[in-house]
């Protein structure tokens, strides 16, 4: 009884985002408003919010840190799109090269925050406004306040095309079964084989019968995501890039000796330090990290929207911070998953996107984001609040 | 001596899978200073927090009977409006107030929307005068130290009209003179009249002051002693506390003492804020190994400054001195290389500068040597918990597994996951801080053979602490710190309490030097 409580407390995220699903699907169909789960639909989520995941793996970074957060990444975001944009569009530089100097240019911008963040200690909130501001003019004097549109298709087709599409409507379905059940097969590979050594070194392993569910699961929601995208356009290749970083940085914060330090520096920064942690050398490599990863996501909004613009990237920073804080994180640091931000990601998507079919009012979605942003935080605090009375 | 004022009855207090408390009865009469002991995680402090309203009327079992009438508290203000008031070992002052603003912070004179400052100033400099501290009101309370902030936490207790005083080791970061000064204090108001409670580890204290005292252990309450009917002295009551007699406080060890392995010349070390002033000067010292050395001296005498500038210049500026480690001259730029050289500095302050509270103990005990659970900075999780399992047992920490967070331990098993972290680094010189501050006789003990088991290894230890019995106890030589300054070097034949004492007051007033 006690392990099936701990389980649903671990996962109460989880749990929470496939009832906010089934609560929309509920609504969606009963208004014959077509389903929340139709091939083009699931498509359309992982679009319109490849970005967040990426800027959202970032903050979780920063906001490790002790609860730091990052105000300029969408500024950064639209900065590094009018300059890639520039290059590619308006001066017909090689899209390599183009990619290049973004991402160079994401590195600058992010190390030259972090380098007063964290050798000078100026408090972050005050270095990234200051970013939020400047990046944003800057951008608009590179595109002289002007839309640079369309982004050559060659460009588009690492950030915004498709997998195995055409015309042939069997061949794309085949494909896209046959690239999910090779992940699936994979997946569970890899969970054998490592539960595996474990026993074998008689290390503690999860009850069989728990992981057997947990992955049966995920298995079954990947073939349904796989199976949609081959009813609808093809496999996006954003989703390989969100998989990529995704998995790049769970491996990051969660085996790795400076996705350590990063949660002994928000924990506690004097006890890391005496502890023999480069302390600074932590919190710049987060910063510059966010500038890295905000590059990455303005080169899959350049592609997506096909144009550079100077309001590109508006209010960026607070998806990200939104689906961090709902994913777990906490405020003062310390605490968060890539895995919650992740989570967080989907359910403040889920939310868009499923007020946006139902046709709530653009202002009282807004509200409501708000309200859940809040509950979310409030949940945690109370929760762990109980948990140190206890 | 008056009726009974306070009366607990039959409380029981169950957290998700403990009892914390089972069972407790106490009685403290109107008038009396009565002492509570027992080993940390006896139930001391949740008994309090029962009695006070922070764990709420209805989440325990049990009667609480305050000048005969039973109460109900449902918050801290409910108890506090009877009078009742307790003063946490963690100091709850704002630093950046005055001392007037936090006597009267939540108490304030005049009404909500127009508070009298005037009044406010005559009431704090009239408490203040009570309590026997020389400070102006408007001092901010930052600039005061420990001792004097103790005290300023009393008088705001006397300003809420306290008829019941409860102090939560109320001596355990102050000093010989400034504990005294205290202590004396609780006694002038017991001939006013005044009932308090006391808890606290320092038995010599409890023996001193108390009327009665309340043992518990395990969540029960063991025996009430009385004064001059009963035997208070130290050793019973520790019988009461463990359960048995502690024929030795400290464990036996035969010392097996070899070459010099740190030694320090030339130390001179400035504030790390108020550059012109000098914190350790001049300062030479070494430690063999196989050695337990000890530094004693008043709070203030610069012994924690010390080892921390030592441990890497983590304190401290313009620093000037050189170490050698074997007899070869090193410099430490930071922490790191100063873990890499094999030196470990375990802090006093194992909440503020030890542990990540919010992590695991897995976390915690290897975060000072991750390359051993590493290979190319990729840790191997599986290899961290056999080792935190391993440190775990070694070090008999109670906890409910590897992955329970630091923050839930109690004191004592706090100090042992943070002495597993560093003795996970594998150091040749390991620098104890207070290694025994705030935990209880039992876990000292087990402290004590732990640095014993380490010096047999042919480690050494370098032992800061302010108790003198524990310095004399463990120690194969002792050095003595005033004001930055090593005033002597004594053989473990040499040490006594006096000869200590002496060395210190050799150089000045203590007094004068604390403030």
């Amino acid at each position: 009884m006690s392990r099936t409580m701990e389980i649903i407390k671990k996962n109460a995220m989880l749990l929470v985002l496939v009832l906010v699903m089934l609560i929309f699907q509920m609504l969606i169909v009963y208004n014959n408003k077509g389903s929340l789960f139709a091939s083009r639909n699931i498509t359309n989520l992982i679009a319109q919010n490849g970005y967040v995941i990426i800027l959202a793996t970032g903050m979780l970074l920063c906001i490790l840190t002790g609860g730091n957060i990052d105000l300029s990444v969408g500024s950064q975001v639209c900065l590094i799109a009018a300059i890639g944009a520039t290059l590619i569009v308006k001066n017909g530089v090689n899209i390599y090269i183009g990619i290049a100097v973004c991402l160079g240019s994401g590195i600058l911008l992010g190390a030259w925050q972090a380098f007063w963040i964290a050798y000078m200690r100026i408090p972050p909130f005050i270095v990234t406004l200051s970013g939020m501001l400047a990046y944003r003019g800057l951008a608009r004097v590179i595109l002289k306040g002007l839309t640079i549109s369309p982004v050559p298709a060659e460009f588009t087709r690492y950030f915004g095309s498709f997998l195995g599409g055409g015309n042939d409507l069997q061949a794309k379905l085949r494909f896209s079964l046959i690239l999910g059940a090779a992940v699936v097969v994979m997946l569970i590979v890899f969970v054998v084989h490592s539960r595996i050594v474990k026993v074998r070194k008689k290390y503690q392993v999860e009850p069989a019968l728990w992981m057997g569910i947990k992955y049966a699961v995920t298995c079954a929601v990947l073939m349904f995501v796989f199976y949609s995208f081959g009813k609808d356009r093809g496999v996006p290749v954003v989703l390989i890039l969100l998989s990529i970083v995704v998995l790049a940085y769970y491996y990051y914060t969660s085996k790795t000796v400076p996705g350590r330090y990063l949660y002994a520096l928000g924990g506690n920064e004097k006890a890391a330090r005496l502890s023999g942690v480069n302390t600074n050398g932590v919190m710049f490599f987060a910063y510059t990290n966010m500038g890295f990863l905000a590059s990455i996501a303005a080169l899959v909004c350049l592609a997506r929207f096909n144009s550079s613009f100077p309001d590109l990237g508006r209010s960026y920073e607070m998806d990200a911070i939104g689906a961090c804080f709902i994913g777990g994180a906490s405020a003062y640091g310390g605490v968060g998953t890539v895995g919650g931000a992740l989570v967080g990601t989907i359910f403040m998507g889920v939310l868009n996107n499923g007020m946006s079919i139902l046709g709530v009012d653009q202002n009282w979605q807004e509200v409501i984001k708000g309200s859940v942003l809040l509950a979310a935080v409030i949940w945690d605090i109370l929760s762990k609040k109980r948990k140190t009375a206890a | 001596m008056g009726g009974m004022l306070l009366q607990l009855k039959g409380i029981i207090k169950e957290f998700p899978g403990v009892r914390a408390l089972d069972n407790v009865d106490m009685d403290v009469a109107e008038g009396e200073i009565h002492a509570l002991v027992g080993e940390n995680g006896a139930g001391k402090s949740t008994l309090m927090n029962v009695l006070s309203g922070i764990y709420p009327h209805g989440s325990y079992k049990g009667e609480i009977i305050f000048d005969g009438k039973t109460c109900a508290f449902s918050t801290m203000r409910d108890s506090e409006k009877l009078g009742i008031v307790i003063i946490h070992q963690e100091l709850a002052l704002v630093p950046y107030m005055t001392i007037a603003e936090n006597m009267f912070l939540g108490n304030e004179r005049g009404s909500a929307f127009n508070i009298d400052w005037d009044e406010t100033r005559r009431k704090s400099d009239e408490f203040l005068r009570m309590v026997g501290l020389h400070e102006s009101s408007q001092t901010l309370v930052k600039d005061i130290g420990v001792g004097k902030q103790q005290l300023v936490e009393i008088a705001k207790a006397l300003a809420k009209n306290v008829r019941l005083l409860i102090l939560d080791e109320p001596t355990a970061s102050l000093n010989e003179n400034e504990s005294q000064k205290l202590l004396g204090l609780l006694l002038d108001f017991k001939k006013q009249g005044m009932t308090s409670i006391l808890i606290s580890h320092k038995l010599s204290e409890v023996s001193q002051v108390a009327d009665r005292i309340t043992i518990i252990r395990d969540g029960r309450t063991i025996e009430t002693l009385i004064k001059d009917k009963d035997d208070i002295g130290e050793g019973r009551i520790i019988k009461g506390m463990v359960g048995r007699e502690m024929n030795s406080r400290f464990p036996a060890r035969t010392p097996k003492i070899e070459e010099i392995t740190l030694e320090v010349k030339n130390w001179t070390v400035r504030h790390q804020l108020y550059e012109e002033r000098l914190v350790c000067e001049d300062v030479s010292l070494n430690v063999r190994k196989g050695e337990v050395v000890g530094i004693s001296g008043l709070m203030g005498a610069g012994r924690t400054e010390l080892a921390m500038s030592i441990f890497g210049r983590s304190y401290g500026h313009g620093i000037k001195g050189s170490i050698f480690i074997n007899g070869r001259e090193i410099h430490l730029k930071n922490t790191r290389d100063a873990i890499k050289n094999g030196i470990a500095y375990v802090t006093e302050d194992r909440k503020g500068n030890g542990l990540i509270l919010s992590n695991s103990l897995r976390v915690n005990i290897t975060l000072s040597n991750m390359s051993k659970v590493s290979t190319h900075k990729r840790i191997d999780t599986d290899l961290e918990r056999m080792v935190a399992e391993e440190y775990r047992k070694m070090l008999q920490v109670k906890c409910s597994s590897i992955e329970q967070n630091a923050d839930n331990l109690s004191g004592g098993n706090q100090q042992k996951v943070l002495l597993s972290k560093w003795m996970f680094a594998e150091p040749e010189i390991l620098i104890l801080d207070e290694p025994t501050r705030g935990i209880d006789v039992g876990a000292k003990y087990e402290i004590y053979k732990i640095i014993n088991d380490l010096v047999s290894n042919g480690k050494s230890v370098l032992f800061i602490s302010s108790e003198m019995p524990e310095l004399l106890g463990m120690c194969d030589r002792i050095y003595v710190m005033s004001e930055g300054r090593i005033v002597s070097e004594l053989s473990r034949e040499e040490a006594t309490q006096e000869a200590i004492m002496s060395s210190i007051l050799g150089t000045g007033d203590p007094i004068k030097k604390t403030a």
